[in-house]
């Protein structure tokens, strides 16, 4: 055999064993974002451990942290900082958030915007946010499998019909009830990311350098300016580390699937107790780091950076580990590409369009347009990863752009009883309009400012100036914020 | 509800300005510490203080919780 049919060999066998350990898996336990999200609580310490660090190797960890490492280089440090902050600001949020869900019995994002501002039109505009957020953060995955199959198929196989075969499999996956297996396909894909992770954040630097240490030493010496801000670019300085990071802090529980984890914790203290642990998860994406760097010195004329982790894996291990590890990558983007695709649909038919446009349409019929929605968001996202190309750490930050525009609205709704519902809904108008225009624009760093974070500024101003205009109309959820 | 207290809030402050706000006095190269550039070695040491931070205003938060949940 080939090391191209090697690779793609062992790649299609584990993406067919991880799907069939889905489906059979899926009848008996039932999934839900939660779970997914939070794993299994009944597991030992060592296991969950292995599992939560697993969790971290997500397509753009993966794939997308090493790439901006080897092409931008200092400015990618922004990501160990923000899933740090992002669980440090979670502390104080959530468990508030928590309180107000067990009082109101919300569920969803929109739930709490509708509960707190009593407007269903807000918490319509909170759903089709969140659902823009999502076609990026969905583009990323497709195209992560994409690069993965081509790079491992030697170019045989185009990035274009993988992208769309990975699609196909997420539409199926969805439609075939197979979410249900999620936990079980993340438990198969969690070890062999950790498996892989150790293998190239130490392998790579071992193989070519003699070790971590040396790699630094030999980058410090012949390259030191791709370690600091701004690295290989001209704008991505200190400035607009700050304002990516607190961009990306604030926003990361303002997802519309990590926003909903805060409702199904046994109680505040838990999420408390979380929010302290989480960031030691973190630590093992260090590795991916040292890849990324390591690859700067042994492959330095890739044009495409996200190629820059597989391709210094196929030069450095042997074709079955390239399968092992491009395998394990696909799980990786498929199986989040289902969770997305299926709670943007939910939300859409029942959070935005059965409140607003059909409010005496049954179950089945909501069920019948969130299938649509599916098939819908999928052909898109497909779309727009065949036709515009962009790295994935900036398509992780457009959503971001997105997405934390809801963080004003959440936080003032949580901590501060004057602020009013035609407040809150300006500011999010005002400062996603800001984002999607300074992007469209290519203005994006603004002033060396992250364009979503001048967005969220922006709309943070509006909605305070036009809370003090306005004059004072608690709500009932309001009320009891005492 | 029970709002944060001052003291908690400004241990949650710590890691921000540690990893963020403070961004221009560590991002530099030398020196290598443990073999890694200084500001990769700076955030990861941030990365296992800010739990401490965190435990902390723990702390703070169910001492200042203690009297309040004898209320009915």
């Amino acid at each position: 055999m080939t090391p191209a049919a090697t690779a793609l060999t062992v790649i299609i066998a584990i993406v067919a064993i991880g799907t069939v350990v889905g489906f059979l898996a899926g009848s008996s336990q039932k999934m839900d974002l939660e779970q997914w999200t939070v794993g299994g609580r009944g597991f030992g310490t060592v296991l969950v451990f292995l599992l939560m660090a697993g969790e971290i190797y997500t397509t753009f960890a993966f794939l997308g942290v090493s790439g901006w490492a080897y092409s931008r280089g200092g400015p990618v440090l922004y990501v160990l900082a923000y899933l740090s902050l992002g669980y440090t600001a979670s502390f104080f949020i959530l468990p508030q958030l928590w309180e107000l869900g067990r009082k109101h019995r919300l569920q969803t994002q929109p739930d709490f915007f509708n509960s707190r501002y009593g407007n269903r039109y807000l918490a319509g505009f909170v759903c089709v946010v969140g659902i823009l957020a999502f076609i990026p953060y969905l583009q990323l995955q497709l195209d992560g499998v994409g690069i993965i199959v081509s790079v491992a198929s030697f170019g045989h196989i185009g990035r274009v019909p993988a992208m769309a075969v990975a699609a196909a499999l997420v539409v199926a996956f969805v439609f075939a009830n197979g979410i249900r297996a999620v936990a079980w396909v993340s438990v198969v894909k969690d070890f062999l990311m950790i498996i892989a992770a150790v293998a190239i954040g130490v392998g790579i630097p071992l193989a070519h350098f003699g070790g971590i240490a040396p790699m630094f030493a030999a980058l410090a010496h012949a390259r030191p300016q791709q370690l600091t801000m701004p690295g290989a670019t001209t704008n991505l300085g200190h400035s607009w580390y700050i304002s990516t990071v607190l961009l990306t802090a604030l926003g990361f529980y303002m997802w519309p699937h990590t926003f909903s984890a805060a409702f199904t914790a046994r109680s505040a203290d838990t999420l408390r107790r979380n929010a302290i642990v989480m960031p030691l998860y973190t630590l093992t994406l260090a590795l991916v780091f040292f890849a990324g760097f390591a690859t700067v010195l042994i492959l330095p004329h890739l044009n495409n950076g996200d190629l820059a982790l597989l391709t210094v894996v196929r030069r450095t291990f042997p074709a079955w580990f390239l399968g092992v590890i491009g395998g394990a990558g696909a799980l990786t983007a498929m199986v989040p590409a289902a969770i997305l695709i299926l709670t943007a649909a939910t939300l859409f038919a029942k959070n935005l369009y059965r409140p607003i446009f059909a409010p005496a349409m049954s179950d089945d019929g909501v069920a019948r347009l969130a299938r649509g929605m599916v098939v819908l968001l999928g052909a898109t996202s497909l779309g727009l990863a065949i036709h515009c190309s962009s790295t994935l750490v900036s398509l992780l930050l457009t959503g971001y752009a997105m997405v934390t525009q809801c963080f004003p609205g959440v936080v003032l709704g949580l901590y501060w009883k004057r602020v009013t519902s035609p407040a809150v809904f300006i500011g999010m108008i005002v400062g996603v309009l800001t984002a999607v225009v300074l992007m469209s624009m290519r203005l994006d760093p603004l002033w060396g400012l992250n364009a979503g974070f001048v967005a969220l500024c922006i709309n943070f101003i509006v909605t305070l100036a036009a809370t003090l205009a306005t004059p004072a109309r608690a709500s009932a959820a309001a009320a009891e914020l005492t | 509800m029970k709002t944060p207290s001052i003291g908690a809030l400004a241990l949650g402050i710590v890691p921000f300005v540690a990893m963020c706000f403070t961004v221009p006095l560590w991002d530099r190269v030398q020196p290598l510490v443990l073999g890694l550039p200084f500001n990769l070695f700076w955030l990861i040491l941030w990365i296992l203080l800010t739990p401490c931070c965190l435990w902390g205003a723990y702390r703070l938060q169910s001492t200042a919780d203690r009297p309040a949940s004898r209320d009915p």
